[in-house]
C-alpha cells in the first residue's frame, strides 16, 4: 500500500513515469522504501531544499500510521 | 493529448478551423504558430498560408481529481472529492469518514498533499493555477481558531505588558495571526526564527 502510494506520487511528478521503480523491504514494524527515477527526474522528486521529497515522506508516513507502521523513503 | 495542425490565410482563420474541428472552446486550447502567413508580392508571388498547431489543454480540475483519486486508492481511503472554482484558486474539498490522517499534525499532511497537487496540476502548464485542498472545511475552522487565539493572546499581552511568543506556524497561519491583529490598538505583531520554526510574536505598543 505504501509502495503503491510512492509509485503514484512519483509517477505523477516525473517526465519518465515508466522509469519509476519502488523497492520495498519490510520487517515486522518498519517498511523501507527505495525510490528510483530517471537521472533527469531526480529534481522532480526532490525539489528545492528537498521540499518535494519532504512532502512525499509526509504523505507516506500518514499512510503508514494508518497501519501502525514506521516507514522510511530513500531516493536513490 | 488531442492536437490538430491546420492552415489558413491568417493565423486567426487557421486557429478557428482547428478549434471548431476539435469541438472545443478557444480558452481550452494552446496555440503554437508553425508558420507565419505571408501575403507575398501583390498577393501573387510567394504567398504562404499560416499554419498552426492547436492542442487541447487537459483542464486542471480533471488533472487534480485524477491524481487525488489515485492517491486515495493507494492509501485505501474512501474519499468524495468536491470541486469548487473560486476566482483566485481551485478548491478540492475532501469528504469522508476517518479523514483525520489526511490532515495530520496541525494540517502538515494536508499541506503536503496540497503542495503535491499544485505541482501535478501545474506540470507543463504555462499558466499557473493555485490549488487549495481542504478536508471538510478544516482550513476555515483552523483559521477561526487562530483568530480567536490571536485576540485572546493580544488581550493577555495588553493586560501584562509583556510580549508573547506563539508556537511555530507555517506562513499561511502566521498571516492569519498578523491580519487578525493588524489594527489592534494595544499590540503589534512580528515574526522571529527560521522556517520551519518561524513564530509570531505579539508585542505591547508603548
Amino acid at each position: 500500500m505504501m509502495r503503491d502510494l510512492v509509485m503514484v506520487l512519483a509517477k505523477a511528478l516525473v517526465d519518465n513515469p515508466d522509469q519509476v521503480e519502488v523497492n520495498a523491504k519490510e520487517t515486522d514494524r518498519v517498511v523501507n522504501l527505495e525510490l528510483k527515477v530517471a537521472a533527469e527526474d531526480m529534481g522532480k522528486v526532490i525539489g528545492k531544499q528537498g521540499r518535494i521529497a519532504k512532502a512525499i515522506r509526509t504523505m507516506v508516513k500518514a499512510a503508514a500510521a494508518k497501519e501502525g507502521k514506521k516507514v522510511n523513503v530513500d531516493i536513490i | 493529448m488531442r492536437a490538430l495542425e491546420r492552415s489558413g490565410k491568417t493565423i486567426e482563420e487557421a486557429v478557428d478551423k482547428a478549434v471548431s474541428e476539435l469541438g472545443v472552446e478557444r480558452e481550452q486550447v494552446e496555440i503554437e504558430v508553425l508558420e507565419e502567413p505571408n501575403k507575398g508580392f501583390l498577393g501573387i508571388i510567394g504567398t504562404r498560408l499560416a499554419r498552426v498547431k492547436v492542442t487541447v489543454k487537459i483542464n486542471a480540475t480533471d488533472k487534480g481529481k485524477t491524481f487525488l483519486r489515485e492517491v486515495f486508492t493507494a492509501m485505501g481511503l474512501d474519499v468524495l472529492i468536491e470541486v469548487q472554482k473560486k476566482p483566485e484558486y481551485l478548491l478540492f474539498n475532501l469528504l469522508g469518514s476517518d479523514l483525520g490522517i489526511l490532515i495530520g499534525r496541525r494540517g502538515d499532511t494536508l499541506d503536503a498533499l496540497q503542495y503535491l497537487v499544485n505541482l501535478v496540476v501545474n506540470r507543463n502548464e504555462s499558466q499557473r493555477i493555485r490549488v487549495v485542498v481542504d478536508v471538510e472545511g478544516y482550513r476555515g475552522r483552523r483559521e477561526e481558531t487562530l483568530q480567536k487565539l490571536a485576540l485572546r493572546l493580544a488581550d493577555k499581552v495588553k493586560r501584562r505588558g509583556e510580549s508573547v511568543v506563539l508556537e511555530p506556524m507555517n506562513p499561511h497561519e502566521r498571516r492569519v495571526i498578523h491580519t487578525a491583529l493588524q489594527n489592534h490598538k494595544y499590540v503589534y505583531t512580528s515574526s522571529q526564527g527560521e522556517e520551519p520554526f518561524r513564530k509570531v510574536v505579539i508585542v505591547p505598543k508603548k
